[in-house]
């Protein structure tokens, strides 16, 4: 390569860099006393102008990523660049350009609401006339207008939650971090929240949020990192990620066993194990998992196994003689293209809740 | 003058690059001054609690012990007039560094409304600093309204040297500094379940080793007590103002601990907490 050859390659990664909003690299955060790594190495970055999804059950890591992220947590080793700026040699550059929606409300107990807006926008240099023609188009984006008097005290979690919202946007930041900004919202306050986020995402703020909830991060984000025990397990688009899932479509079957029955004649068909092995050998072999149930399924006897393959419809009539052949009875049939929980029982075997 | 704002705008704000391209020192300096305007607006819509609750406590203090005690012959005239100096180092003590403990142990313990603050474009030991100089303000306040407080409980017993304001001024400074930076080392090690306990056994010893309600020179007899009062700083703040306000009275001067062992003794409280308080600040925020 010639010297302008490799000077030009410089000068491009040089402005790729400059493109991301988030520049994760080799990530680690072990806390004091710890054995293990709250965050494991992680490598990621966001483009400007995205919606980025961290994906994971509880105890993830993704809280921590979060606080590394915005200046809260020291990492052990790694680096992180905020639009370019390095969140630990220059925290301030850093805070200047991003916002925080935490899990819980930390909002001013001693302001009203509107006070809360304003002086947030005040700590952040916002003059004094432009602070207050924000704080009352964004009460009113949000659905608060005529409740900025009030303390919020009186406010409920939505309301809490959209506050919070409207306090993040108060000083036009380049990043917004969500994180799991509707966890424990009822569903009409959620539609609600998404909405608002996907028309911040439209004027073109990069987000990245947190969640454990699948439909969530399938309908707001681009692409996906899907974390667990601190690392990144996978990261890609919410349908490349569901391209992971062998099989095209997916064939859940219900059924309930009958115990005595497999009791009385010793007949293997009965079990899991034997129906699984059965199903197994359908046209076209589909990769059949069980799926883990909940305690009060466990205690009706009552089991879920999910069929993979391309036309998982097709096999339902010869899944259903199997059931019946074995002396199971067939309680629920439904085709379903792979949702990312999918994904993430692929991956790890586990349900995101559990 | 008001603006017209859309959402768009906001974030189309040309405004913004225009802002971060400011001086940093400005920039951090603005977020400063917010901070403490935040604490000046909350303070002053709860002025009349606040004074309530800084100020019933050294009003009976003053009543019982500077009035009633020498009305009914257990004590002398002249108590009143150590006394007084000793429940305005107290005051401000206690205000100041009451001022930083309790907001700070509750909020990093759940509220965490401090987030806001930390999350602002400036360092997080200044927001600190701010809490040290607005819990020291309201020290302040507290112990400047003791005086006339006690002109009116005390009466003829109000005796208080006249010359030696700007000393007086200068110790409550001190004191007020010292008592909000020992306020926030306490406030930042202590967990909001421990509140209890703190009480128990930080003020409880606080105050009554701090040479409040006895002149420290006359501990002689019960040297070991007079060397424990040493290491409270509320005896630097209590001698210092008796040195600076208790006239001579029927020609004796009382004798108290030398003006320079009283600034060494708040000015190694003040910068000696004020370092190790920004330190656990800085690691109970940042983890």
């Amino acid at each position: 390569m010639t010297t302008t050859h490799r000077e030009q390659a410089i000068s491009l990664l040089a402005e790729t860099r400059e493109e991301l909003a988030i520049d994760v690299r080799a990530l680690v955060k072990r806390y004091p006393r710890s054995k293990v790594n709250a965050v494991d190495s992680i490598s990621f970055s966001v483009r400007r102008g995205e919606i980025f999804g961290l994906l994971g059950p509880n105890g993830a890591g993704k809280t921590t990523t979060i606080g590394i992220l915005t200046t809260s947590v020291l990492p052990t080793s790694g680096s992180v660049r905020i639009m370019g700026i390095d969140v630990v040699r220059d925290p301030i550059g850093v805070k200047q350009r991003i916002s925080v929606v935490p899990q819980r409300s930390n909002l001013d107990q001693s302001l009203r609401a509107r006070e809360i807006l304003t002086f947030h926008a005040a700590y952040h240099g916002v003059p004094r006339a432009e602070r207050e023609a924000r704080a009352d188009a964004l009460l009113k984006e949000l659905g608060l207008e005529g409740r900025g008097r009030e303390k919020i005290g009186r406010y409920s979690g939505g309301m809490a939650q959209r506050l919070m919202l409207a306090r993040a946007l108060m000083h036009s930041p380049d990043v917004l971090f969500l994180d799991e900004p509707t966890n424990s919202l009822d569903p009409q306050s959620r539609l609600f929240l998404w909405d608002r986020i996907r028309a911040m995402h439209e004027r073109g703020v990069t987000i990245l949020l947190t969640t454990h909830d699948m439909e969530e991060a399938e309908q707001l984000c681009e692409r996906i990192a899907i974390m667990d025990h601190g690392r990144i397990l996978v990261l890609d688009t919410p349908d490349n990620l569901k391209k992971l899932v062998p099989g095209g479509t997916c064939l859940e079957l219900r059924v309930r066993l009958p115990q005595e029955a497999l009791v009385a004649t010793g007949q293997e068909a009965a079990s899991v194990d034997g129906l699984r092995s059965q199903l197994e050998q359908l046209p076209g072999h589909p990769r059949v998992e069980e799926v883990p149930s909940d305690d009060e399924q466990d205690a009706q006897g009552l089991r879920s196994l999910r069929l993979y393959c391309e036309q998982a419809g097709e096999l339902a009539v010869e899944a259903l003689r199997i059931v019946s052949a074995a002396g199971a009875e067939l309680r629920d049939l439904h085709v379903a293209r792979p949702s990312l929980e999918d994904v993430f029982i692929h991956l790890t075997g586990r349900n995101l809740r559990s | 003058m008001s603006v017209q704002t859309s959402i768009d705008a906001i974030f189309l704000e040309k405004e913004t690059k225009e802002r971060r391209t400011r001086n940093r020192l400005a920039m951090i300096l603005v977020a400063f001054l917010a901070i403490l305007r935040r604490d000046l607006v909350v303070t002053g819509r709860e002025f009349i609690p606040f004074l309530i609750q800084v100020l019933l406590q050294p009003l009976f203090f003053l009543f019982i012990f500077g009035k009633v005690l020498p009305s009914i012959g257990a004590a002398q005239q002249s108590y009143a007039s150590l006394l007084l100096p000793g429940i305005v180092g107290l005051t401000v003590v206690t205000t100041a560094l009451q001022g930083v403990t309790l907001p700070l142990v509750l909020d990093l313990g759940f509220g965490r409304e401090i987030d806001d603050r930390l999350l602002a474009p400036l360092p997080v030991s200044l927001v600190a600093l701010e809490k040290i100089l607005f819990a020291a303000l309201r020290g302040l306040v507290a112990g400047a309204i003791i005086f006339p407080l006690a002109y009116w409980v005390l009466g003829s017993n109000y005796n208080v040297r006249t010359d030696a304001i700007g000393v007086i001024i200068g110790i409550m400074v001190l004191t007020a500094l010292a008592g909000a930076t020992l306020g926030l080392t306490i406030g930042t090690l202590v967990k909001p379940e421990q509140i209890g306990l703190m009480f128990a056994l930080i003020f409880t010893p606080l105050i009554f080793t701090g040479c409040t309600y006895y002149p420290w020179s006359q501990l002689d007899g019960i040297r070991w007590f007079q060397v424990i009062t040493l290491f409270n700083p509320l005896t630097y703040a209590c001698e210092g103002l008796r040195y600076a306000m208790v006239p001579p009275i029927h020609g004796y001067t009382l004798p108290t601990l030398g003006i320079g062992w009283v600034l060494l003794g708040l000015g190694v409280t003040f910068v000696g907490f004020l370092g190790l308080g920004i330190y656990t600040f800085r690691r109970a925020v940042i983890s």
